[in-house]
Order: structure tokens, then sequence, then C-alpha cells
């Protein structure tokens, strides 16, 4: 049994609450270094898409999970930091710089979306993205000469400190880039969340009325929660590009924005380790079914729609028995554990069970 | 006559997405949830009329299908709610959202495993011949879209302003534990308006399949049906049926008069501008707290 003891605000804040879980973030790190030594080239790809899936998760979860604000669009904004990045790279800016740029443009180009948008409360804010996302389709069409439209285009290899980093041909140091991208996403939206303005979001999200009765300027940390939330979403989407070495119109579609929503939402709404979780279900969960489907009818047998129909029936029960995902369960476990004999039934249960209207605001 | 001829085509098709509106609207009336499935529902309604009338299904009557094909929806409304949204109770709207979403997912498949990908038409006697106003032609199939959206909508309109029941739905959906306190069983009213837009979405899916091809993938045209509630205000009714009909109307002129690449985004834009302008639709119902 743990004893959590805290005698200041600082001890509160503190990056890691104390020495064990330090160490064991320490451990997750050196395993993550010297990963490409156990696994083969193949697997790291993998591990490599879960890394990607898992930044994007976290910039969908800063917006959803922190700041309570639905968004159904994000994949406008994966689609948005992809091109920026190819198209400054085209025009002979350098990763370094193109790279960091891409993901800075996505969060003005969300924040100045985010100005019409702020006056949407709840389900119109989804409604909105949701539009957003569809329109971002034919945007991308519509900027034919610099996106390239339906043909669509073929990222470079990468050049970093004079390195060539190409995902097909050298998939350990594309895994290297990526694992520091989502490093430092990780750390930046650690702190991020230490800092007044983490805390900000998280009153606007628990309660509008009660924020800006603190002094809390709603309107302006909904849009730098949409700046933030879409700059790293931004990065995501340029990785993504990367990775699947080629990209159009119709590679960010609607439905990669609700995967995106529904990942974060499996993994735990609100919390760092729910975006891996959720990205680790999103990536392996084609790769489960195919084999499970390879085991009962045979290879060769195409179900349309099966992966789609699986995953909404596996979200479905997330919300109706765990509607905190993988992560909650996992924290009812660890404190089971730690509570060890204390724990009691109930402890989690959710207080408020009734809901007032949004009509009458 | 060509703009007329256009104008007729959107209307006709601005039912169906007004027919689905009300769906998303009746749903949301009553329960502040907002239901992306409603699309899919129509989709299924659709195919299982589909199977019960067509030849190479079950081949019976369409004027039993057609109401049986409702009623079954309507239980599976219900049973949706009795089963998997009661248990949501009290919960924010967006687990509602997006457990809809999910719902979608399912039933598409479902309806995939069941009746395949093709596109089916269905055998329906409302596809019968045209009908010519000096110049401007119309499907039968068309003018029953019309009537019948137009009467489901004063129905239901009447039903919310005039029945004990459609009052305490409203009030339900306002406060539901002051509801509970005037003694209304707000469960069992959430659940009967649940197999309402069931019945709704069946009505919408015969409309549908009459007037063109069905296939698993028609649940999107749910999208553009949320857009046309948006437009016309979630929680009014006749505004969804104006919702629909502003979307209608828009398609077939913004793919005549606009380039290829604007045509099709003309419904979204639309929607975009009316949720900047009046963040609650054209005929909202939404009040600020004064208190």
């Amino acid at each position: 049994m743990r004893i959590l003891f805290k005698t200041s605000y600082n001890d509160d804040i503190r990056l890691f609450p104390d020495r064990w879980t330090l160490a064991i973030y320490a451990g997750l790190l050196v395993l993550s270094l010297t990963l490409p030594l156990l696994l083969d080239e193949f697997y790291i790809g993998e591990v490599t898409n879960v890394l990607i899936w898992a930044i994007a998760g976290l910039g969908l979860m800063l917006l959803t999970g922190q700041t309570g604000q639905v968004s159904l669009g994000h994949a406008a904004f994966l689609a948005i930091g992809c091109y920026t990045n190819t198209i400054l790279i085209e025009a002979g800016l350098p990763f370094i710089l193109a790279f960091p740029l891409a993901g800075m443009i996505t969060g003005v180009v969300g924040a100045i979306i985010a100005i019409p948008a702020l006056r949407l409360h709840g389900i119109y804010l989804a409604i909105a993205t949701i539009a957003l996302s569809i329109l971002a389709d034919d945007i991308i069409v519509l900027l034919d000469p610099w996106t390239g439209g339906v043909s669509g285009k073929f990222p470079d290899a990468i050049t970093l400190f004079g390195l060539e980093i190409e995902r097909w041909t050298m998939p350990v140091r594309f895994y290297y880039l990526v694992l520091a991208v989502t490093v430092i996403c990780t750390l930046f939206y650690r702190n991020l969340l230490r800092s007044p303005l983490g805390r900000a979001f998280a009153a606007v999200r628990d309660s509008e009325v009660s924020a800006s009765a603190m002094g809390v300027h709603i309107a302006r940390t909904k849009g730098t929660a949409f700046g933030l939330s879409c700059m790293i979403t931004g990065w995501a989407g340029a990785l993504m590009g990367y990775y699947a070495g080629a990209f159009n119109n119709e590679t960010f579609s609607l439905v990669i924005s609700i995967t995106l929503l529904m990942m974060i939402v499996i993994g735990g709404l609100g919390s760092i380790h729910g975006a891996f979780f959720g990205a680790v279900v999103v990536a392996f969960l084609p790769q489960v079914l195919s084999i499970l489907k390879g085991a009962v009818l045979g290879g060769g047998v195409a179900i349309p729609g099966l992966e789609t129909g699986v995953f909404g029936m596996i979200l479905i029960l997330f919300i109706l028995f765990e509607p905190m995902g993988i992560y909650g369960r996992w924290l009812k476990v660890r404190t089971w554990f730690e509570l060890f004999p204390f724990a009691r039934k109930d402890m989690f249960r959710r207080q408020k069970s009734y809901l007032k209207t949004e009509r009458l605001r | 006559m060509d703009v007329l001829q256009l104008l007729v085509s959107g209307l006709a098709n601005g039912c169906v997405y007004g027919l689905i509106a009300l769906g998303f609207v009746l749903i949301y009336k009553a329960t502040e949830a907002v239901n992306f499935a409603q699309g899919d529902f129509m989709m299924l309604g659709a195919f299982v009329t589909l199977g019960l009338t067509n030849a190479e299904y079950l081949h019976m009557p369409f004027w039993l299908a057609a109401p049986l094909a409702i009623m079954i929806m309507a239980v599976l409304g219900y049973l949706l709610d009795y089963l998997v949204l009661r248990h949501l109770f009290g919960q924010s709207q967006t687990a509602v959202v997006i457990l809809t979403i999910a719902l979608g997912f399912v039933i598409r498949f479902v309806a995939g495993v069941i009746w395949g990908h093709e596109p089916q038409t269905l055998e329906s006697p409302l596809a019968i011949g045209d009908i010519h106003f000096g110049g401007v032609v119309l499907g039968m199939a068309d003018v029953a879209v019309i009537v019948v959206t137009v009467l489901m909508t004063l129905f239901l309109y009447q039903f919310f302003q005039r029945t004990k029941l459609g009052l305490a739905m409203q009030a339900a959906s306002q406060n539901q534990m002051a509801a509970y306190y005037m003694g209304i069983p707000v469960k069992r009213v959430q659940g009967l308006i649940w197999g309402l837009s069931g019945a709704t979405a069946a009505v919408a899916g015969i409309l549908f399949a009459s007037k063109g091809a069905i296939d698993p993938n028609a649940g999107l045209l749910g999208i553009k049906a949320f857009a046309a509630a948006v437009i016309g205000g979630f929680g009014s009714l006749p505004g969804a049926l104006a919702g629909g009909l502003i979307v209608g109307v828009i398609e077939p002129f913004a793919s005549r008069y606009f380039a290829a690449g604007y045509s099709q985004i003309a419904p979204y834009a639309l929607l975009l501008i009316v949720l900047v302008l009046r963040p609650h639709g054209l005929f909202s119902q939404i009040r600020i707290k004064k208190v």
C-alpha cells in the first residue's frame, strides 16, 4: 500500500509524483530506445504507426479530453499539417524548419477557425467540425495547383542533420524521429497540465459558468486550446503523410476524424495514457481481426465494413460499461492494489445522475 | 421551366432530408441527445421493407409490408433505448453522440451482411409513372414523398403541442429531475420517443427506396439531413422540414449553376454560415437563462 502525502502545492504539480513513477517512465523510455534491437523491421513500422496515432490522439485529447470541446473534424487539421509540411519542403525549406512550422501554421489556422466556433456549444461544435471535415476533402481538390488534387502528393525522404530518413528503406531511423516527436509532445502536454493554462482548460471543461466566475476568459481559453490541439495534430498529420508515402484528398476523410475521437474515448478521456492505449487499439485491431477471420473462415473471405463494425461494437461496450476507457479500468485495478485491503465498490461511481437542459443557458 | 423542374425535384429530395431531420429533432426535443445513427436507421427501415416486399425475399404485398416494417423499426428504436441508452442516463451529450456514431457503424455492417452491398430497388407501387404539369415532370414517388412528409410534420407538431404525452416528453427533456417529481415516467417516455423516431426513419426509408436504389451506405445521407436539421434549428419540427427543403433545393441549383468542385460543398458551406451567424439555427428554441 502506497501512501500519498503532499505538504505543499508544488508537491501536487510535480512532473512525476514520486521516484517510483519516475523510474517506471525512465524504464519505458529506455525500452522504447532499445526496441529496434528487439523487434524486426516490420514490427518497428507497426509501432511507429501506433506512435503517430498516439500523437494525433494527444492533439485531440487536449481539446476533447482536457477542454471538453468535442471535435469531429480533426482529420482536416491532420490534412493541413501534412500538406503544409510537404509544400514547405518542396519550397526548399529544410525539414528541421518546415516540420515545426507546419504544426504552428496548423495551430494558427485552427485558432482562426475556432473564432466563429467559440460561439457554439457542445453538440453544435461537433456538427460544425463535421462540416469542416467534409469540406476539407473538396477544398483540397479545389486547391489543385498547390495540393495536387485527386492525384495527390508523394513526400520526399527527410534530411535531418545530414542523415537521410525514409520510411520504407530505413524504418528504424523513421521510428526514432517519430519517437522524438512523441516524447516532445507528451512532455509538452504534461507540462501544460501543470500550468495555469492547463488548469483553466480543465475548469472550462468541468463548468464554464464556474470557470468564468473564477476569472478564466472562456473564449480565449477555448481558442488557445483549439490552437495548441491543432498544432500537435498538424505534426501528427505530417508524420502520417511520411508514413503512408502518398496521400491525396481522400486520405484524411471524415472516417479518420471519427476514428480519432473513438480512439481517445476507448483509451480514456482526459488522460495521456488514454491516447496511447487508444492508439494501440486502433493500430492493431485490423491485424487482430484479419488473423481471427483467417482462423474462423479461412483466408480470402472479404467482409466489407467488418473493421468499423467491430470497432463500433467495442466502443458501445466501453461507453456502457467503462466510460473512462482502458485507462479508467487500469486506474481501478491499480487503486485496488494500492489501497489493499481498503478498496470498496462504487469508489469511482459518477456522482451526477441526471441532466438539465442545455437549451436554457 | 428549367428552374421550375429543378425546384420540384429539389423539393422532393428535400422532403426525404426533412423526414430524417424530423427524426433528429424528435430525439433532441425529447431527450436532449443527438442520434447520429438516424440516417442508418432510415437505411435499415428501407432494407426491412425491401426484405419483406421484394420477390427474391419474402414477397409480401407492399401495403402489408410497409406498416409491418414501420412497426418493426419502432420496436427496434424502443429496444435500443431500453437496452443501451437507458444505461447512459444522465451522462453528457458527448457520450450519446459517440455511442450513436458507433451504432451507425454497427447497423451498416449488419445490413451489409444480411442484404449485401449491391444497390437494390424497392418494388413499390409508388413508382408508377410520372405526372406532367405543362412541361414539369414529377414522379409518382416524388408526389408521395412530398404529401407524406407534410402530413408527418403536421402530425408530429400537433402531437407535441396538443397531447399530454407530447408535453410530457418536452418536460422530460428540459429537466429530468423536475419531470420525475411531477410524476412523468421519464424513462418510459424516452423509450417511446425512440420508438417514434424509429417509425419516422422507417417511413423516410420506404419513401427513399421507392425513389431510387438503396445500399448499406445510404445512411450517409444522414449527414446532409443533419445539416438540414441544424439549419432549421434543432428542436423545431417545422424548422427541420424547412431546413430539409432548403438543403434539397440548394443541391440541384448549385450543381446546375456552380462549377463542379463547388456544388458538393454548398449544403455544408450553408451550414457553417448559419452556425456562425445564428448558432442555434434559423428557427431556434434556445433561450438564454436570465437568472
